[in-house]
């Protein structure tokens, strides 16, 4: 089937010879003088099926012009398209990389709709549910075993957690030297509440053997390529993360089917890592006898250097380290960062904070730019992997501009720093406190 | 992992487009139409309900781009890919563009060795074919237009919308 061959190829093709592309795909031939219209009509009915319209002003329509239907639309049209509030920030529309504002983050279970997307290939664009199956295999699995949907639904008990998942690359944006990729502020981070089966219990029907040492997943994702062989993104966790209570083979995000956009199907959760380990569109997991070795666990990604360095250090690979639990971080979801209040007007400032693996201890706020430090309320969290409320009250002495800055300390100690940590050639683990800007008048 | 495999030169670029022409010429032409009418019908449903020539009449005769749409550039910005005009835009467009967003391309910044290992490293991992000639105008470009800006270890706050909050 050419069925996914898709806009890729066509704008290939348009780039290279948008004339020759015409006749290629459409049969088209146009005015050779005005090089509009369709002589004889040619190519016209093609294009008018994959339309789906009769070509108004066909006799106009230049040559080698890609109809515009099937080309992009603005950012507000894609956040709509998605289903995304329209205050996100669309990073990058091929593929979809879209970050969350801190002031929409407030929830304490993100919805969808405020929830980051952060997509390395092309979303698949066929999902059979009644054919779709996980299959479990690889060098440390004592059979493969094939699971349907139903399968997994029916057959296994159900568990329910809400887990972080923070974009590796969250806070990107402000290395210096600049560290390249989607340049994220500090939005690509959500909690949801994430249900489906254990890991660990359909790791027990292939029976693990002692030699695994990792899992790695594999989605149905197109690369952007084009290439149908190539593999998008395929990484994954230890065994000791993988038979976690909280790794779950999630079939629901929020209560409802997960979005196309975040895996549907089914996608891989592991809450407190960076959030590419928790991999969409699930078809298969390989239980290795080795550290896994899809794309993006090798070469740099996902990688930070195993000694810290100066900044633009160029680090050869046997001296950086996978990323594995990420660092203790916090946010102000409320209020909006610009907050101008009137003498005497005290401020509840309110955030979550999360620490990877761990918990978070404290949490600290400040209005003077770290001079002095005061405690702030903080929540349990719901369950392990999921993050903690914290609410302050604050009060202003004079009139004037404040920073709020904030700052968590998780269950070792270590507390977010208030300069941008470790510099890495990627940009990963940026935990650096947030701060928004408040006025009194 | 899967290495680079494959040819992506103009010539293998040709066969393709030969071999999804023999396609549609032939036998399986509804196949890929209906598979690109069904993309996007499953991508993007609502698409459908616009009429999509909007752009399309209005373009000149004879000077059509690499990818001829919107052509809208405002205060030296091109609007629809927000790419900055200058020598060579084009190319870097054109070749970029082709696998993707120019967003990616607009929001980073490095120096002429930056760009360089960024393109090395697509050339390994994802399949970026050999840019020969362009590589050069390709890096000239983006080395110029956009090269790296001093952050310091924590820039100050900037673009604050200030409202204000009710008590």
């Amino acid at each position: 089937m050419e069925k996914t061959r898709t806009l890729f190829d066509l704008q290939r093709l348009y780039a290279t010879d948008p004339i020759e592309a015409d006749r290629l795909v459409f049969g088209r031939e146009s005015d050779p003088v005005t090089r509009r219209g369709f002589l004889r009509n040619a190519g016209l009915s093609a294009m008018a099926v994959v339309l789906g319209g009769s070509v108004v002003f066909a006799k106009d329509m230049p040559a080698g012009l890609i109809p515009a239907l099937l080309l992009e639309g603005g950012d507000e049209d894609l956040l709509a398209k998605l289903g995304k509030d329209k205050g996100l920030i669309v990073l990058n529309d091929k593929p979809f990389n879209i970050e969350t504002p801190a002031h929409l983050l407030d929830d304490d279970v993100t919805p969808e709709t405020r929830m980051f997307l952060r997509n390395n290939g092309l979303i698949p664009t066929a999902v059979d549910v009644n054919t779709w199956t996980l299959t479990i295999d690889g060098e440390a699995v004592e059979r493969k075993v094939s699971f349907s949907l139903k399968d997994l639904k029916t057959k296994f008990s159900h568990h329910t957690y809400r887990l972080v998942l923070e974009c590796g690359g969250n806070g990107r944006a402000e290395f210096d030297p600049p560290a390249e990729g989607n340049q994220w502020t500090v939005g690509a981070v959500q909690c949801a509440e994430w249900t489906g089966v254990r890991l660990r219990d359909l790791l027990e029907k292939a029976g693990v053997k002692k030699n695994a040492v990792y899992i790695g997943y594999y989605g149905t994702d197109t690369h952007l390529s084009g290439d149908q062989d190539k593999v998008v993104i395929s990484r994954g966790v230890p065994m000791g993360k993988a038979l976690e209570d909280e790794t779950l083979i999630a079939f629901a995000m929020n209560g409802k089917d997960i979005p196309l956009a975040h895996g549907f199907p089914l996608r891989l959760v592991a809450g407190g890592w960076p959030a590419s380990v928790s991999g969409k569109w699930l078809k298969r997991i390989a239980v290795r006898d080795k550290v896994h070795d899809g794309p993006k666990m090798t070469g740099d990604s996902y990688k930070v250097p195993i000694e810290p360095v100066e900044p633009g250090t160029e680090v050869p690979e046997e001296k950086l380290r996978i990323i594995e639990s990420m660092p203790v971080k916090s946010l102000i979801t409320y209020p909006k960062s610009g907050a101008s209040l009137v003498p005497g007007q005290k401020l509840n400032v309110r955030g979550h904070a999360w620490a990877g693996d761990l918990a978070v201890k404290e949490m600290h706020v400040s209005i003077d730019f770290g001079t002095t430090w005061s405690k702030a309320s903080l929540l349990p969290p719901h369950n392990r992997l999921a993050w903690q409320r914290w609410s302050a009250e604050l009060t202003f002495p004079k009139n004037g501009y404040y920073e709020v800055w904030a700052r968590a300390t998780d269950s070792e100690g270590h507390s977010q720093p208030m300069v941008v940590p470790g510099w890495n050639a990627k940009g990963y683990l940026n935990n650096a406190c947030h701060r928004i800007a408040v006025r009194v008048k | 992992m899967a290495e680079l495999d494959e040819d992506r030169s103009p010539g293998h670029l040709r066969l393709l487009a030969e071999r999804i022409g023999r396609n549609v010429n032939l036998l399986s032409g509804v196949t890929l139409l209906l598979g690109v009418l069904f993309v996007f019908l499953t991508v993007f449903p609502e698409v459908f309900q616009r009429v999509f020539v909007a752009s399309a009449p209005e373009q000149a005769a004879t000077d059509v781009g690499p990818i001829a749409v919107d052509e809208g550039i405002v205060n030296g910005i091109h609007v629809e890919t927000g790419f900055i005009v200058d020598d060579n835009w084009e190319v870097v467009r054109g070749t970029c563009t082709a696998c993707h967003s120019a967003k990616l391309v607009t929001q980073n910044r490095a120096d002429r060795e930056g760009w360089t290992k960024m393109i090395r490293w697509m050339q390994k991992t994802q399949k970026l074919w050999d840019l020969g000639d362009s590589e050069a105008l390709i890096l000239d470009y983006l080395a110029k237009n956009y090269a790296p800006q001093k952050k310091g270890r924590r820039a100050r706050l900037t673009n604050i919308e200030w409202y204000d909050l009710t008590p």
